[in-house]
């Protein structure tokens, strides 16, 4: 019996979105608020969605305690309570949801391996949401 | 192919353990969940069925009678309940999340009329939710 299951973290950062490879008049264009330069945060909310086989012996498709280990250490702790704009994933990176979402989604693929991860979700605000399901090629 | 979701609401109670386990083993797989003396969650189960909209009523599958179903299967059996007690799934099997969502799809699949069941969802938190396609 195949399972999907899901848990939603929450966290809050901060970030700036602001592109290296425009004006500063494009960036006004692009980001809009978003692009003032003192940053501004949300309160993030995670769903991670993992699926395997329910094993018989624990009625689970992966032990909770194992998963909210994995991202309570590698992602919330990383990214709770931070400029997302200091951060070296994010030197080169806009950080918008979208590549939170992607950067939360390989994190997980790397080193989570007790379960098949299915799908990140990331809900920046309770009004906008952005989904990676790994179809592209991991970062190197 | 249209998808229709209802929701429901039970509460009941549960814990881990498996008798295959040692005591120390159970703990330490189940922590908290272990404790005998169960504990309880307010669960919110979401069916979704698809099916083709009936030309004539312009619906998918009739609610009144999706409802008398989850009402009939799974709310009389489970909501307030003590689920390792009281549901017989659940005598041989530990009532996680996981097996509730695959003992709700095996409750309702063959009771449906028309409307094919697509997916069982069952949240146990609203933080923490399982979902069940029928896969093997």
């Amino acid at each position: 019996m195949k399972a999907h299951l899901t848990r939603r973290y929450h966290f809050s950062a901060s970030h700036r979105l602001d592109s290296p490879e425009m004006s500063p008049e494009e960036n006004r264009a692009t980001y809009g608020k978003c692009n003032n330069p003192h940053g501004h945060g949300h309160n993030y909310t995670v769903e991670i969605t993992v699926s395997g086989p329910v094993d018989p012996s624990t009625g689970m498709v992966c032990n909770l305690v194992d998963l909210d280990g994995f991202v309570e250490r590698e992602v919330l702790s990383r990214y709770d309570l931070q400029n997302l704009n200091t951060l070296q994933e994010f030197a080169q990176l806009v950080p918008t949801t979208e590549n939170l979402s992607v950067e939360i989604f390989e994190i997980l693929q790397r080193g989570f391996q007790k379960a098949h991860l299915e799908r990140v979700r990331l809900e920046e605000t309770m009004m906008n949401s952005f989904e990676y399901t790994g179809e592209n090629e991991p970062r190197k | 192919m249209v998808y229709l979701t209802r929701k429901a609401e039970f509460s009941a109670s549960h814990y881990y353990d498996n008798p295959d386990f040692t005591p120390e083993e159970n703990l330490r797989i189940f922590g908290k969940c272990n404790n005998p003396n169960g504990h309880g969650h307010n669960y919110t189960l979401e069916v979704t069925v698809k099916g083709e909209v009936d030309p004539r009523s312009g619906f998918v599958v009739d609610l009144k009678q999706l409802k008398e179903v989850m009402h009939r299967e799974v709310l009389d059996a489970m909501d307030h309940r003590f689920l390792n007690k009281e549901v017989p799934e659940f005598l041989t099997q530990i009532p996680t999340t996981e097996n509730l969502a695959v003992a709700v799809w095996q409750r309702l699949e063959t009771k449906l009329q028309k409307a094919k069941l697509h997916r069982v969802r069952v949240y146990e938190t609203p933080d923490l939710f399982v979902d069940f396609y029928g896969e093997a």
